[in-house]
């Protein structure tokens, strides 16, 4: 995803399976993952990596752990320091 | 008599509307919303933070989005209002609900259910790749949050949305490298020739169109053969056309064949459904008051049949004001015969909205064995064809069970209607015949930890 319009808000730190990462306040888990690198979970051994789909909370394609609690990534806003991990597997809950 | 225990579930143009004629008749109501702000998903809001203005965000529709908004605004501090809650259950008069880790029930006698609708999509090769997303999801990534979803973004599929989208996103500084609508070209011009040209959605419709026409954003109509090329990213979209196979670099597709009604609270509510030819889905019946089979059940908006967000906006309102009947008011009755007439010229354009942009049949996909079929499972359409086969399958029910198609994380709602057209024409039955996915609670996910009190 690329930011397009309303890019001048106040940028915010969280980490992101375990290393530094910044996005801006107002993002959405989603929005604050996919704008740091092109996809959410990695491949495994079943199919290729993914990156959600509906972003309205249907498709339940973006379960990420976030603070330690599971979350839809397109439905939660991200707060500054969180921390967010996307493995899979974890996220399954 | 004590006053019924109302509750709506959704905050979207039906049930803010529902929820307001229920105020101003000073009924009490609890009004649940999954989402942290109403609005709903076609006005989505956007988070605090962002500043753009109702016009650059909503364009023709601002100040319906605007009105929209102020009304949920001044109900909040009136009503009982519950956000970010989802409810996961209905059983025996009541609500299963969980917010924030915590599970509530919430005991109803009338419930309104105004639960929306979503994208319909079709399992196209190439489809789970990142950087592909519902139509709608594309909008929501624009108008909640100010993102695009690529850098050079083709819009596949059918339906007045895709036009919206592609307009929003050029308009918003995007690059749209192509609209690819699987309608042909004269299917639309034989639907939408009976309809007044006094009617406003059409002529925004044709206004996008128009728009995108002079900026020279390649609009092809009448695509089969819908595929996307690309090993871990997006990098073209490829699709057939008057027998020609073309291919459009990209790096994003936003795609969606029309809507569908989410119906898995009606369904767990025991209302009765029906098969509706048109949209080619299964839908609660309901009669003029939008009351479903069970009695007390009204069904509103999108999630009893795609109407649009005008149809939702009176429907809710229509809904209310037969509540607020049954519970001893006297609403308006010329009101109500004005909404009536509304709902029925809103009815007459969307059947014609149906017949212009059609479902493309299995027959013009891009049918491979290899593409998946089912997200949540990564099951692939050879996968449900050999046990459609080798298993003597006629009911989707019974390809659950033997398949997992539809049994996943969503639950069906991305593969369910794709994998009923898959059935039908492999068993040669019409739709109507395969069923429809049962409707199992909870109707999404949620971790178990967050399901025992504290």
């Amino acid at each position: 995803m690329v930011r397009l319009v309303d890019r001048d808000r106040p940028s915010i730190a969280f980490m992101l399976d375990g290393a530094a990462a910044t996005a801006q306040e107002g993002d959405t888990i989603l929005t604050a993952v996919l704008t740091a690198r092109d996809r959410l979970a990695e491949a495994n051994g079943i199919d290729g990596p993914r990156a959600g789909f509906c972003q309205m909370g249907a498709c339940q394609e973006c379960w990420v752990i976030a603070d330690g609690r599971p979350v839809r990534a397109c439905g939660t806003l991200l707060a500054a320091g969180m921390r967010v991990t996307t493995d899979r597997h974890a996220a399954r809950g | 008599m004590a006053e019924p225990r109302i509750v709506v579930v959704g905050a979207g143009p039906a049930g803010i509307r529902a929820a307001e004629v229920l105020a101003t008749h000073r009924l009490p109501l609890v009004l649940v919303d999954e989402a942290p702000k109403g609005g709903g998903q076609i006005y989505r809001r956007a988070p605090d933070a962002f500043r753009r203005p109702y016009a650059a965000r909503y364009g023709f529709e601002a100040d319906k989005a605007q009105a929209l908004h102020d009304a949920i605004d001044r109900l909040a501090g009136r009503i009982d209002y519950r956000p970010s809650t989802l409810v996961w259950n209905v059983f025996d008069r009541h609500l299963d609900t969980v917010s924030d880790g915590r599970t509530g029930r919430i005991a109803f006698d009338v419930l309104v259910l105004a639960t929306g609708a979503m994208d319909r999509v079709l399992p196209i090769p190439g489809w789970t790749l990142p950087g592909v997303y519902t139509l709608g999801g594309a909008q929501i990534a624009l108008k909640s949050q100010g993102c695009a979803v690529g850098k050079r973004v083709v819009f596949a599929g059918t339906g007045p949305l895709l036009y919206l989208v592609a307009y929003q996103y050029a308009k918003a500084g995007a690059s749209v490298a192509a609209v690819l609508d699987t309608s042909p070209a004269a299917t639309k011009r034989r639907a939408l020739a009976g309809l007044a040209a006094s009617s406003g959605t059409l002529a925004k419709g044709l206004y996008y169109w128009a728009w995108l026409a002079a900026r020279r954003i390649a609009v092809e109509e009448g695509v089969t053969d819908i595929g996307i090329v690309g090993d871990e990213a997006v990098r073209a979209v490829r699709y057939r056309r008057d027998a020609t196979e073309k291919s459009i670099p990209c790096d994003a597709v936003g795609m969606g064949f029309g809507l569908k009604s989410e119906t898995q609270l009606a369904d767990l509510a025991g209302c009765e459904f029906s098969f509706d030819p048109p949209s080619r889905q299964w839908l609660p019946e309901r009669n003029a008051d939008g009351e479903s089979s069970v009695p007390g059940v009204y069904v509103a908006g999108d999630g009893a049949g795609i109407g649009g967000a005008d149809a939702a906006e009176l429907w809710g309102e229509r809904i209310g004001l037969a509540v607020a009947a049954r519970c001893g008011r006297a609403p308006d009755a010329a009101r109500i015969a004005a909404i009536d007439r509304g709902l029925a010229s809103l009815a007459r354009f969307r059947a014609a909205i149906d017949r212009a942009f059609p479902v493309p049949p299995p027959e013009t996909w891009s049918d491979r064995d290899a593409t998946i079929l089912c997200r949540c499972e990564s099951i692939r359409i050879g996968e449900a064809k050999a046990a459609v086969r080798d298993f003597a399958l006629v009911e989707m029910n019974r390809l659950k069970a033997v398949t997992r198609i539809g049994m996943g994380r969503c639950q069906g709602r991305m593969c369910g209607l794709a994998a009923a057209e898959l059935l039908a024409r492999d068993t040669g039955q019409p739709l109507a015949a395969v069923g429809r996915l049962r409707g199992q609670p909870p109707v999404k996910p949620m971790p178990i930890p967050w399901t025992t009190e504290a």
